[in-house]
């Protein structure tokens, strides 16, 4: 602690002045200009179209539009078609999320430091990939796995598996890493090996995390797989890209609210089931 | 009498309940077959010599990567194209969920002072969270699609895609937010007479600002990876120039423009925690 000596002198400690408030109000001001910055530079530089949008003309060819989904189509064949996507993409989400686990397991043994001495030689490479396979969003997998699997839900499956191995990856390496250490060292100090020291101490600790993160993955990827048909992979979304395409609007519709439908169960299966266990 | 059994000291062998594993296992893989079957999987075909050879092909002319100055210029453009339809969605978004909020937060209740909400203003409320519900559970994608049909190929139906998906997504959990926390000041505000904006500014809003806009950004961030992939059912952007040289089977564009795209994600990534950790 530095004092000025004369200040031990006075009777009065000195009067000092508030911290300046200039910094932390400009950080907040330069944040707020950036932004306004951004905002107007973006509507500015995109052709938006809002004048063919909001005429009347517009309006006119979107209620056409809208119209044209009415009715639906619901003969029995159709609606047994729509059923079978339904249950493809829900086949879909199920193994994609399945062998995603499977194989974020797998990547999450390298990704993982199991104890405090471990030298963990492939951690960062491994989590390197895991972030590349999580940072590619299953549509963009799906596009490219549709080149080397050909159209079909096998490549959706493969896309959602690609894209879910990396978040679960990632995720169950965390997992692992926090588990607590004691059943493992006690292992260890028997001399058992690496391989049975997870399989018996580190493995029945994290199940139950492992489950729980894998459920809400699969939640995710019902909703992704109604969409993933879109690039021709399969499931719902190609059904409606290729009715949409012959401009059958009933179809359109019909698939259209198997969608919705599917979605709005999964969220509320995932509601009610999440207030029965946290109850 | 029945000889008793020795007691064995020496632990077992085998794993005791290997029994039980095994057969569990099992019974997962008869389940497993009808979803092998919907799914088409057959791993096999992809190493079929004619699959096989395409991959090979396309994977092979990943390198090099495409280059040259006016490709960089394009994919340049496309990027900032990305970030402004995520942009500018965002606050369309913002435009639709504000008000929404307003409406469906129940802490701005006044009836629901004196203890039950009176019906009318229940009934409102109650509505205007079904709208959010339909908006949010929409995916993007399929409002894409939709807009792309009505106003063409463009920036514009991604715009108006982020902007109804993220409207009721931040709405709602902007509501949840705003309910979340302590309402002590907003009600004591609203009993003094305050009226239900002056309560949401001096009570509800300085409470939550900090993870309200920690939401926002983060939201931002999402949005900028969905705007990639609405470009791929022609709303422009970097999505829509993927999907182009995907289909011409065009490897090192596509390899340019995926090492872009995780770039921009980074970034993103980055600037938002960067922001995030600044207000809290």
């Amino acid at each position: 602690m530095s004092r000025r000596p004369n200040a031990q002198h006075a009777a009065n400690p000195p009067y000092r002045l508030p911290p300046p408030m200039f910094d932390a109000r400009c950080q907040a001001c330069w944040i707020t200009a950036g932004v306004l910055v951004l905002v107007i530079a973006s509507f500015w530089s995109l052709d938006l179209r809002w004048a063919e949008f909001v005429s009347l003309d517009a309006l006119r060819s979107m209620g056409r539009f809208v119209g044209e989904f009415f009715p639906p189509d619901l003969s029995p064949e159709f609606v047994a078609k729509v059923a079978r996507g339904t249950w493809e993409t829900l086949a879909m989400s199920g193994l994609g999320t399945l062998l995603a686990a499977v194989a974020g397991l797998a990547l999450a043994l390298p990704a993982s430091r199991h104890h405090a001495g471990s030298p963990a030689w492939l951690r960062a490479a491994t989590r390197l990939v895991l972030n590349g396979m999580r940072s590619i969003p299953e549509l963009v997998w799906a596009g490219l796995l549709v080149i080397a699997a050909g159209l079909g839900p096998f490549a959706g499956t493969l896309a959602l598996a690609a894209h879910t191995t990396g978040v679960l990856g990632r995720l169950f390496a965390e997992a692992i890493e926090n588990a607590p250490p004691g059943p493992g060292a006690a292992l260890r100090a028997q001399g058992v090996g690496s391989g049975r020291v997870f399989l018996y101490a580190t493995l029945p600790q994290v199940v139950p995390q492992l489950m729980s993160y894998s459920l809400y993955r699969w939640e995710n990827n019902i909703r992704a797989a109604a969409v993933l048909g879109v690039v021709g992979a399969g499931g719902l979304g190609q059904l409606l890209v290729f009715h949409m395409g012959l401009f059958q609007m009933g179809k359109t519709a019909t698939v259209l609210a198997a969608m919705l439908l599917l979605v709005a169960l999964v969220d509320a299966l995932s509601y009610a089931s999440r207030r029965v266990l946290t109850r | 009498m029945a000889a008793v059994a020795p007691h064995r000291l020496t632990p077992p062998e085998r794993d005791p309940a290997w029994l039980r594993r095994v057969g569990w296992m099992l019974a997962c893989a008869v389940l497993l077959w009808p979803l092998l079957v919907a799914t088409e999987f057959q791993p096999w075909l992809l190493v079929q010599p004619d699959n096989l050879k395409v991959t090979r092909q396309f994977l092979a002319s990943f390198l090099p990567p495409a280059h040259s100055a006016e490709f960089l210029a394009m994919v340049a453009r496309e990027t900032w194209r990305t970030v402004a339809i995520a942009t500018a969605g965002m606050t369309l978004a913002l435009v639709l969920a504000v008000p929404l909020t307003l409406l469906s937060t129940r802490v701005l209740s006044i009836s629901a002072l004196a203890g039950r909400m009176a019906a009318l203003p229940f009934a409102a409320r109650q509505a205007v969270r079904w709208l959010l519900i339909v908006l949010r559970s929409v995916p993007e994608l399929v409002w894409a699609l939709v807009f792309v049909r009505v106003v063409g190929l463009g920036p514009t139906a991604g715009v108006l895609a982020i902007a109804l998906t993220y409207g009721g997504m931040l709405g709602k959990v902007y509501g949840e937010i705003l309910e979340s926390g302590e309402a002590h000041v907003t009600q004591t505000l609203l009993r003094n007479g305050a009226s239900r904006l002056q309560a949401f500014f001096y009570g509800l809003l300085p409470g939550n600002a900090a993870e309200l806009t920690s939401y926002t950004v983060y939201r931002w961030e999402c949005a900028i990876r969905s705007s990639v992939v609405l470009g791929f059912v022609g709303a422009g952007g970097l999505g829509q120039q993927l999907d182009n040289s995907m289909k011409m089977f065009n490897g090192g564009e596509v390899l340019t423009m995926l090492l872009v795209f995780l770039a921009l994600v980074a970034f993103a990534d980055a600037v938002s925690a960067r922001l995030r950790e600044a207000l809290a």
